[in-house]
């Protein structure tokens, strides 16, 4: 897949997502982007290298957002 | 005088172990006189704050603290926790108290200048609170603000040459026994391979993208010093395939006391002279061990390398020159489904750089299988349990073993594929109805 078409289908796909939960899986977005996990990681880092993802964790668990999106940006001022 | 009162913190030091709340007084006493002239990037009385926001959960009988945050260095998604307290106006100084794990160097040697060198980074831009090492093995810095985290990977990575471990859903710092450098039971070099393993997957250590936590762990005897067999998903143990070799005159010396068991580990009271029949040969798990004409004999084929008469007899036993490791995976705590221990899935495999065979026949297939199959935050051991072990076998392609056979009739479905069945499936109907009526 192009890397424009995958940026677009993720953040189509999150933003569609956007009212009910703004921090994802990588399974979540590997399903979007239809791809076995060695090639959405490609895409995907991409994006966060670019400023298009951002990457939230627990500690023990990670997770992927819009950059900038979602309570706990705004909660902490990190918006 | 403190800046919090902290009548419950402080009646923990009045017990008989070395306290906590001692070391971090003793830290706010050394950040308050500031004898180095440190500039301090974070507030000076971080360590203030933070006791006095513990009394309070200690009060309250709740945590201040929320859980989890977008923190990190640019482009890595582990390797930073985030923290933040929800008692900010309180507790202004530990408003954020990130944690950094920081990558420790195989067998965790250090010069001392360089322990120096990483304690005044952390003064500087931390609270210069420590814990060395995690039970990840990890440095762990505890305690510092966003904007000190990008100066802090700086300094790490230009001066220090150390990179950040793992956090999150990623391959975590692999981490390994002091092996071939101290211990000559060690069967193959644990701090090479944990080294080439953690170099070589630096994209799963730093980027995301497994279903959870993933662990290496390199022991190199069975007597396991980082516990490998019980917490990492992929543990390697050393092992021989040879003979335990015998030093009879060694033995000899043992039974005639002329020689302390267990390296003297237990000389700080008369346990009698030692009795090896009693001590060594009947505490053998297989009872592989028996004495004639006063020499030891042991059934090599029988033995479970389980390293009890070797740890006793160190100087009269050693282990065999076939060496190489057993790998076992799935290993995990009790968080989600129960705690499990390492299933057995490569008996024996050489440990030779570069890897090539333990790399491309064991990690990487099972980070495939795992990395599809697998769901949001489970482990490789629940992966394991829900598919089945015969599964593994399959996408790693090793054959079943009775060595793999932890008790018998654990699992008794064992099912037959087309492919395994001599003419498959298909029978002739003809041929069937000559012995069975419709
Ligand atoms: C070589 C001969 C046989 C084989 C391979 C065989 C195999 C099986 C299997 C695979 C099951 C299902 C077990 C399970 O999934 O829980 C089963 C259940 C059963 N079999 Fe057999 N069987 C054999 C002979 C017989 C005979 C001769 C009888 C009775 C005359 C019998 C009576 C039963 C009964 C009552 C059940 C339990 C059904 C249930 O609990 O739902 N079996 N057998
Ligand atoms: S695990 Fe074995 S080889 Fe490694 S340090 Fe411990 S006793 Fe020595
Ligand atoms: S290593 Fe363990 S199993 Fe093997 S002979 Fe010694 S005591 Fe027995």
């Amino acid at each position: 897949m192009e890397y424009e078409e995958a940026k677009q289908k993720i953040v189509d796909g999150l933003t569609k997502k956007q009212k009910v939960k703004s921090k994802f899986y990588f399974n979540d977005l590997a399903k979007i982007l239809e791809e076995k996990p060695r090639v959405a990681k490609k895409l995907i880092n991409q994006m966060v290298q670019e400023g298009v993802l951002e990457y939230w964790s627990s500690g023990s668990t990670s997770m992927y957002g819009l950059k900038g999106t979602g309570k706990q940006a705004h909660a902490e001022h990190e918006d | 005088m403190a800046k919090h009162e902290t009548p419950l913190l402080d009646q923990l030091e009045s017990g008989p172990w070395p306290s906590f709340v001692s070391d971090l007084k003793q830290e706010i006493e050394s950040r308050a006189k500031n004898e180095k002239g440190v500039e301090f990037q974070i507030p000076q009385d971080v360590c203030e704050d933070l006791l006095g926001i513990l009394e309070l959960s200690y009060k309250h009988g709740r945590t201040h603290w929320k859980h989890g945050g977008i923190v990190g260095v640019f482009g890595y998604g582990g390797g930073v926790i985030g923290r933040y307290c929800d008692q900010p106006e309180m507790f202004p100084g530990v408003a954020h108290f990130h944690t950094m794990r920081v990558s420790q160097p195989a067998g965790k040697f250090y010069t001392t200048k360089y322990l120096k060198d990483i304690c005044d980074l952390w003064e500087m831009r931390g609270s210069g609170l420590t814990n060395m090492h995690g039970s990840t093995g990890d440095i762990i810095f505890l305690g510092t603000t966003t904007p000190q985290l990008e100066e802090i990977f700086w300094e790490l990575g230009h001066n220090l040459h150390q990179d950040l471990g793992g956090s999150g859903s990623n391959l975590r710092t692999p981490s390994d026994c002091v092996g071939q450098a101290r211990c000559e039971w060690a069967c193959y070099d644990t701090q090479a391979i944990c080294h080439d393993l953690t170099v070589e997957y630096q994209d799963e250590l730093h980027r995301p993208a497994f279903p959870y936590k993933f662990k290496f762990k390199f022991d190199g005897c069975p007597n396991c010093c980082v516990a490998s067999i019980a917490r990492a998903d992929l543990s390697f143990i050393g092992t021989w395939r040879d003979d335990i070799r015998i030093d009879q005159e060694a033995v000899a010396a043992y039974m005639g006391g002329e020689l302390p068991p267990n390296g003297g580990a237990h000389a700080g009271r008369d346990w009698g002279p030692f009795d090896i029949q009693k001590e060594v040969i009947d505490l053998c798990p297989t009872k592989c061990m028996w004495l004639e004409g006063g020499k030891l004999k042991i059934e090599n084929r029988e033995c479970t390398r389980c390293m009890h008469c070797i740890n006793v007899m160190p100087r009269a036993l050693r282990i065999g020159n076939d060496r190489g490791c057993s790998i076992f995976a799935g290993a995990k705590a009790p968080i989600l489904d129960g705690a499990q221990m390492g299933s057995l899935i490569v008996p024996f495999i050489k440990v030779e750089e570069p890897y090539d065979e333990i790399k491309e026949k064991v990690i990487e297939p099972i980070w495939d299988w795992w990395m599809e199959e697998g769901k949001n935050r489970e482990r490789l051991g629940e992966l394991m349990k829900r598919q089945g072990f015969q599964k593994l076998l399959e996408v790693t392609g090793f054959k079943p073993d009775p060595r793999m056979v932890q008790e018998p009739r654990h699992n008794p479905y064992i099912f037959w594929k087309e492919d395994e069945v001599e003419g498959g499936f298909k029978r002739d109907i003809n041929e069937f109805r000559k012995f069975h009526q419709r």
